[in-house]
């Protein structure tokens, strides 16, 4: 007899090894795709090792790449955090992105010690009004803010395409659709010469160790907390429920939104249309393997962006298609999904032959 | 009166009927799905998987209603995870129905890149061609809006019937009705929540499936990445407004066609003044605006995104 029961709390270790081991997981995994695509299964995780490990410049790429995506992990994790579903990191990471090259490229001239900041506050400023939209909607009208953050993840890209072919566009790009390049002394600068790892790396870790002070040592991330375990009771308790909800919104904004300015200005130089390849919709599975937890967040966006740094430079040495990334971390993403539902029961087999004694059901 | 002129003509409501297509399939899948109480997330990658899995395989020599079959039969599969994950695991139906998404889209991706590593021009298969009625194609104005479109319009408008028919009428649909308002008083009756919960999780996701395969098979003609450009998503939103009715599905569908086909027709009359991205704005913010009136009087499937489980109340 097979029987499933919830555990008490699930174990600290559980907790810590489930996702590593949900990762590792969808790894393996990789190989029926590898090799059903025709590679040499140890020579393709060979060329991934190399393409994180091989060099200190690979390196630095993965943590470059793991820079927008601390950022929209730690978007997803606040607001799930409160059980406010911001599916739209992808268009307010083009939102900040927008507001960092509208103000850094070239109309107000100062010192970095200004321009950077400047440019920060407002990316941040615009990626929250980007999430202040759907939860205003949400908790005026009731319209759910799946739906309506992932259709303004749309409409936020064409407005950008717009924009790129009107008033931000680059006179001198050569009719391509792409802005001014942002000043120099906008430019996040790097952090080791000739690398492309700039200071985004930085800031995106402080803020993952200010987010886990405000949500496990400030008032504000107990009422977020509370909102999220139960909204009811945190209604019944006297907490500003739409007030909470509201702010979470404008700080996962405002997080995504920093990814936006942090590719800019520290790795393009310029806005176009393909400033992300999905960083928003990863930042997702980042948060979820993180088990929502901020510091988590950085070593979840470490995982991803090595899966993606490992995968480009295999597909580019053997010839499989780069779309195994994303394979990968769709797959980790019900992986630990999967886990996070091991870590929460207990599976109890039990002889069928076994009479169960009155004592052992009245458990259950 | 140019725009009277655009409403009175039949060839703008043939394209209305053609761009609804797609979405009737969506709206009922998810329709389906949410009637039991789980939400699906998973729709926009179901799409996909449906697109690239019935064009994949009438291009590999099964013939169209073949290749529909197996594009069914995708969406059936990929449906059969997140019912696992979200019935008897009862995790979170939005991380899963995302998940799943990201998983369908991404073995669509990689399975076309992997059968056609370099092509320049996608290969193109032969559609399904209009079918041209004789007689009933000559009556005027419905002879075009209604008898010149492919068999899959036809079998769109034959699903609604039948779920209309289904839910309202067989007691296999009142369980499943039930079984997303109340699932405990279907337990107690004897029939299995967590069978009848899966069952339309798949059924729905195997009807998605079809509206992805529409794109590939009936309006287009060869595969491209990100043809679904979020249809899915604006299927999700229709249903809301249909308040998980079958008529009222098809009429929102035939609504935001009605409105595409509109839009791309006004683009040409005012084109030169209005920049042409407002109006592939348009559809998302109408989805948008649709949400934000019915949603307070929406009338929710009573247990939507509440896990059940057996022996626990």
């Amino acid at each position: 007899m097979i029987r499933i029961e919830p555990r008490e709390a699930p174990s600290r270790r559980l907790t810590v090894g489930i996702p590593i081991a949900s990762a590792m997981l969808a790894l393996l995994l990789a190989a029926i795709p590898l090799s059903w695509a025709g590679a040499n299964i140890g020579e393709a995780y060979q060329e991934m090792a190399k393409g994180i490990f091989g060099s200190v410049f690979a390196f630095t790429e993965m943590l470059t790449r793991a820079t927008p995506l601390i950022f929209t992990g730690l978007a997803a994790t606040l607001a799930f955090r409160a059980k406010l579903w911001n599916i739209g990191a992808e268009g307010q990471l083009y939102l900040g992105a927008m507001a960092a090259v509208a103000v850094g490229t070239g109309w107000i001239t100062g010192p970095p010690l200004l321009l950077i900041p400047m440019i920060l506050i407002a990316g941040a400023m615009a990626g929250a009004l980007g999430m202040a939209g759907p939860a205003y909607l949400k908790t005026r009208f009731g319209a759910d803010e799946v739906v309506t953050t992932l259709l303004l993840n749309f409409i936020i890209l064409i407005f950008i395409q717009m924009m790129l072919e009107g008033p931000l566009k680059d006179p001198m790009g050569m009719g391509w659709p792409q802005s001014s390049p942002v000043v120099d002394n906008a430019i996040l600068p790097q952090i080791l010469p000739r690398m492309r790892l700039h200071y985004g790396l930085v800031i995106a870790l402080t803020a993952a160790v200010i987010a886990h002070i405000m949500l496990s040592k400030s008032v504000w991330g107990l009422k977020l907390r509370a909102v999220g375990e139960n909204a009811a009771a945190a209604l019944h308790a006297g907490i500003g429920v739409k007030r909470t909800l509201m702010s979470a919104a404008l700080i996962s904004g405002a997080l995504a939104g920093l990814a936006g300015v942090s590719e800019v200005a520290g790795l393009r130089g310029y806005l176009t249309t393909d400033l992300s390849p999905g960083y928003g919709y990863t930042g997702i599975v980042v948060a979820m393997l993180a088990g929502l937890s901020p510091l988590g967040v950085v070593l979840a966006a470490l995982f991803i962006a090595s899966v993606f740094v490992g995968a480009d430079t295999m597909s580019r040495a053997m010839g499989v298609s780069s779309y195994l990334a994303d394979l990968v971390v769709s797959m980790a993403l019900i992986c630990v999904l999967i886990g996070g539902f091991i870590a929460r029961f207990t599976i109890k087999i039990t002889p069928a032959n076994k009479k169960v004694s009155t004592t052992d059901t009245g458990a259950a | 009166m140019e725009i009277l002129d655009i409403l009175l003509s039949e060839n703008f409501w043939a394209a209305a009927l053609r761009i609804a297509t797609p979405l009737i399939f969506g709206v009922l899948g998810a329709l389906i799905c949410e009637k039991s109480g789980v939400l699906n997330l998973g729709i926009e990658g179901i799409f996909a998987a449906g697109a690239m899995a019935g064009w994949m395989a009438v291009w590999l020599g099964a013939d169209l209603w073949g290749g529909l079959f197996f594009a069914a039969l995708t969406g059936a599969f990929f449906g059969l995870i997140h019912a696992i994950l979200t019935v008897p695991l009862g995790l979170s139906q939005h991380v899963s129905g995302l998940g799943i998404t990201m998983f369908a889209t991404s073995v669509s991706y990689f399975t076309y890149r992997t059968a056609l590593p370099q092509v320049s021009t996608p290969p193109r298969i032969e559609p399904f061609q209009p079918l041209d009625i004789p007689i009933l194609s000559d009556i005027p104005f419905l002879g075009t809006v209604l008898f010149k479109q492919t068999a899959m319009t036809w079998l769109a408008l034959f699903l609604v019937v039948l779920v209309w028919w289904v839910y309202n009428r067989t007691p296999l649909g009142q369980a499943l009705r039930a079984v997303g308002d109340n699932p405990d008083a279907v337990d107690a009756q004897g029939l299995s929540v967590y069978g009848l919960r899966m069952g339309a999780i798949v059924a729905g996701s195997a009807c998605m499936a079809l509206g992805g395969a529409f794109l590939t098979m009936s309006a287009f003609d060869a595969f491209f990445f990100g043809m679904v450009n979020g249809r899915g998503w604006i299927c999700i939103a229709l249903v809301i407004f249909a308040s998980w009715r079958p008529g009222k599905a098809l009429l929102g569908a035939l609504l935001f066609g009605a409105f595409d086909a509109f839009q791309v027709r006004l683009q040409t009359e005012v084109g030169a003044f209005v920049p042409s991205q407002v109006f592939l704005m348009a559809p998302y913010i109408l989805s948008i605006i649709a949400l934000v009136i019915v949603a307070r009087r929406a009338e929710y499937p009573r247990a939507l995104l509440t896990p059940w489980f057996k022996g626990q109340r």
